[in-house]
């Protein structure tokens, strides 16, 4: 038995012998730190929540109909007729939501480490272009089954561009393909959903990958193994504080994504709607242009820029600003590796005003998420009824505020020499014995 | 002194995690929470004897003017514990065959003629609404004459809602006591008694609010009853990916 | 630092181990994704057993019925059919039904006239051979594709021939005889396609 898996083996070698190396670069001969701590498990977790949407995705197409008349109908059946529909269906509703959970921790390990920072700046571009098809892609599913939230989410979301001077008003019929949201806009959207920005991601993953194994990976401490003492006890080139790869990072992930599967299937068997912020409740009702829902709001994920969108007030007639506003705090995160001219990469060694200043900014993303979410909204009705309007606002824009200012502090922070940092250690921190 | 260190990481990394997930079931809680003073309906969807006294309700009651077009017969008499032949002899009217799904025998414009609008179907009216099976529960005993309603009745969980209560015989009729010198409602009383007593009433109207929420995601019942099994798997299999773990990484110095 | 001893079997043994148990969870995640494929509560509802009104089928003709969105064809033959059926079998494939043909009837329909009641053939109307609708030509006279014809089923795509009874002949592409679906009498006029028989079930 043994011998027929090396004879195919050494058959699949002779013919493309470029196979086995490229596998040893990527996977036993990949010298990632050895400290890398729980921060770390969310790479590898997107790549697999990014699987489980694309094999749930392609079964729920089979039995989902591309129709503004049918696609309600159709999800439903999936939930009843279908023989395991509602489990296919659970897992990547479920999955949609966990994968931001997962790019949001992930894309705060590389604020928190400095893993943007040189040489890593193409890693965190594609990165961003990642996060943002993972959007695109959020937001046209969302559209797909048809319910009175995904019609209106389109038509409130779709209606930013309308804001663009000049263009706007045909840009919006140009994207819809109707005067609202309507078959045509199910159709195309379906189209880009299931098969077009499925691909720009995987592509965008792949190469994500590829620059990340480029530089290699960073670590809690922000020092560079490759750069460091050489000779381990795998290779005496290779870092002192690298670890193959495969098998020490796969079977630690291994473990990641079981501890992972617990919640996910939690979630997915016992509250697959989760109190309606996974699966909305308005969302159970059927696309209805006549009657937009009491709580619109777009879900969870978007709520952070979608309440800057809304603190941002019009003026000069225009309500531009707001959308300027939202897509500026996205764009500010691609500019983040030349804003941060920091010397130092991981928070461990940096000033306390880096600190303070990344958990400022944690927070305010947070408090915009729940203003988004129309949660503070809600607490401040209670605490004071006749001013809420006014102290959600207030809110809303110191946490706006403090969100930008993040950006322009860290430029003048890291440039002025206001930063003092502590001493980098040569190696990386682990219990050396 | 290592183990201390690692240990001392990996209480953190629980901590951490447990306070993630604490803050998310908080926010979840407080958000359901918030609506606020709607009674809880105390439905059991895993309870098949009160799944088909809700049934037996809902199809002497409700289906004259609601559908359940999402939901067949045949499927529901597995669900509750029916047979063929008792599901349809004794809850299917329509003359529909055991595999169609529940559709009411009121044609769609008399129906507008009457209440102005539709009924509308209740498939998944327990999910649409925020409040879930309290909303439901709460409407169908928050009925009272109104005379200044087309219909003659009013509900306070659903201001001008255009139904009468289906239910009326057995709950008996209830009316508003309004606040000094307002119009709000301040409560309900019972001015004719029905059929049932109030507990009794409560009852019906438990078992019909937890039929209804059955109809709105038959499929609770199997994530329910997989769902322990795939936990357990999970829990067996990430324990031993663990120790592996520890295994390989005693290399790592 | 190098005096630790790595146990092998210990690592064999927990690699193992976590591979078998990982595999048998991928084995029965793929579960649910496959049984998706089974036909719906929908596709089983339109593929309930159909009642049909026999009355008006006279002697000597046939009426196709959707079952489960197949042709089912119920004939009403005449006596001479049935007569003329016996004289076929030298020519058949297999004429008892019980040979390669076992499994195209059920128990109760296993005889000459592949029928519970002789007069009343009822047939998938779907050629074995590769699934198309044969004709039905029940007219005993010599036809291009068999000069001794005596009446039958007679498939256009790849000239398969069947008789009165839907039994194939030797010689023909074919390898089976046409399927007959479970079904019973209700009453002298009505049959129900899809259940057995009472005493059958």
């Amino acid at each position: 038995m043994a011998n027929v898996f090396t004879r195919i083996g050494d058959w699949v070698n002779e013919r493309a012998p470029g196979l086995m190396p490229a596998y040893r670069k990527h996977m036993t001969e990949y010298y990632a730190p050895k400290n890398f701590n729980l921060w770390y498990y969310f790479g590898s977790l997107a790549l697999l929540v990014l699987v489980n949407q694309i094999v749930t995705g392609i079964f729920l197409t089979m039995n989902y109909k591309t129709s503004a008349a049918e696609a309600f109908n159709s999800v439903e059946y999936i939930m009843r007729d279908v023989e395991w529909g509602w489990l296919i269906r659970y897992m990547h509703s479920t999955g949609a939501s966990l994968f931001f959970v997962v790019v949001f921790l992930h894309m705060f390990r590389g604020l928190m480490y400095g893993s943007y920072q040189k040489p890593r700046e193409l890693v965190w571009l594609l990165g961003m272009l990642i996060f943002l098809a993972l959007m695109a892609e959020a937001f046209m599913g969302y559209v797909l089954p048809w319910g009175n939230m995904s019609f209106w989410g389109a038509k409130v979301i779709i209606s930013l561009f309308g804001t663009i001077p000049v263009i706007g008003g045909s840009l919006v019929e140009w994207i819809m393909g109707d005067y609202l949201p309507a078959d045509a806009t199910l159709n195309r959207f379906f189209a880009l959903h299931v098969i077009a920005l499925p691909i720009v991601l995987l592509l965008l993953v792949v190469l994500h990958l590829a620059a990340l194994h480029e530089v290699g990976s960073n670590n809690p401490d922000g020092v560079d193994v490759k750069h460091g003492p050489k000779g381990n006890r795998w290779d005496p080139k290779a870092p002192l504080d690298g670890i193959p790869f495969h098998p020490y990072y796969t079977v630690k992930d291994l473990a990641g994504v079981g501890f992972f599967l617990i919640i996910a299937a939690f979630i997915i068997f016992f509250a697959p709607t989760f109190g309606g912020w996974f699966l909305e409740h308005d969302n159970f009702l059927p696309a209805n242009n006549l009657v937009t829902p009491t709580h619109i709001k777009p879900s969870w994920y978007f709520t952070p820029f979608y309440a800057i969108l809304r603190m941002i007030p019009s003026f000069f007639g225009t309500a531009f600003w707001g959308v300027l506003g939202m897509f500026g705090a996205i764009a500010l995160l691609f500019l983040l590796p030349w804003i941060d001219a920091g010397k130092v990469r991981s928070i461990r060694y940096r000033g306390t005003g880096f600190k303070v200043a990344l958990m400022s900014f944690a927070g305010s993303f947070i408090g915009l998420a729940l203003v988004g979410a129309g949660v503070v909204g809600e607490k401040l009705v209670e605490w004071v009824p006749s001013d809420a309007t006014f102290w959600e606002n207030t809110f809303g824009r110191v946490m706006t505020f403090i969100y930008f200012a993040y950006f322009v502090f860290l430029w003048f922070y890291t440039r002025l020499g206001w930063e003092k940092t502590k001493p980098v250690p040569e190696r990386v921190v682990y219990d050396h014995d | 002194m290592t183990m201390t260190k690692r240990q001392s990481t990996m209480k953190k990394a629980i901590y951490s995690f447990a306070l993630a997930v604490g803050l998310l079931v908080g926010v979840t809680s407080t958000a359901s929470a918030e609506e606020g003073q709607l009674a809880s309906a105390g439905t059991n969807i895993r309870d098949q004897a009160s799944l088909q006294r809700g049934a037996k309700l809902f199809f002497n009651y409700c289906v004259g003017c609601h559908s359940l077009k999402y939901v067949r017969y045949s499927r529901m008499a597995e669900d509750l514990g029916l047979t063929e032949d008792e599901v349809m002899k004794n809850l299917n009217f329509t003359g529909a065959k055991f595999g169609d799904p529940v559709i009411s025998h009121m044609p769609e414009d008399l129906a507008q003629q009457y209440f102005g609008k539709a009924p509308p179907d209740l498939s998944l009216e327990v999910r649409t609404k925020e409040q879930g099976a309290d909303w439901v529960f709460g409407y169908l005993n928050s009925f009272y004459l109104d005379p200044s309603r087309p219909v003659g009745w009013n509900n306070t969980v659903f201001p001008n809602a255009s139904m009468p209560n289906p239910l009326w015989e057995l709950q008996g009729l209830q009316t508003a006591v309004k606040k000094e010198g307002s119009d709000d409602v301040e409560k309900l009383e019972l001015s004719q008694p029905g059929k049932l007593t109030p507990a009794q009433y409560q009852q019906a109207t438990r078992d019909l609010t937890a039929f209804l929420e059955y109809a709105s995601e038959p499929a609770a019942l199997q994530r329910q009853h997989y769902g322990i099994w795939v936990l357990l798997f999970l829990a067996g299999f990430t324990f031993l990916a663990y120790l592996l773990k520890k295994e390989y990484w005693k290399d790592v110095h | 630092m190098a005096n630790e001893v790595v146990d092998h079997g210990r690592r064999r043994f927990l690699t193992a181990t976590t591979a078998v148990v990982g595999g048998v969870g991928v084995v029965a995640a793929a579960v649910p994704f496959i049984k998706s494929w089974e036909p719906s509560a929908r596709a089983k509802s339109a593929g309930a057993p159909v009642t049909v009104d026999i009355s008006k089928i006279e002697s000597g003709q046939k009426v196709t019925y959707p079952w489960r969105g197949l042709p089912v064809f119920v004939v009403n033959r005449t006596q001479v059919q049935l007569d003329t059926l016996p004289s076929q079998d030298s020519r058949l494939v297999d004429a008892k039904s019980d040979q390669g043909s076992a499994e195209q009837q059920p128990k109760y329909a296993q005889n000459e006239a592949r029928s519970i009641k002789p007069e009343w053939l009822v047939l998938v109307g779907l050629c074995t051979h590769l699934g198309c609708v044969p004709d039905f030509v029940p007219v005993m006279k010599p036809e291009p594709f068999d000069p001794d014809w005596k009446g039958g089923f007679y498939c256009p795509c790849h000239k398969s021939r069947y008789d009165m009874a839907g039994r194939v002949y030797a010689g023909v592409p074919a390898p089976k005889n046409l399927l007959v679906p479970p079904y019973h009498f209700i009453d002298d006029t009505h049959i129900q396609i899809g259940v057995d028989p009472k005493e059958a079930g």
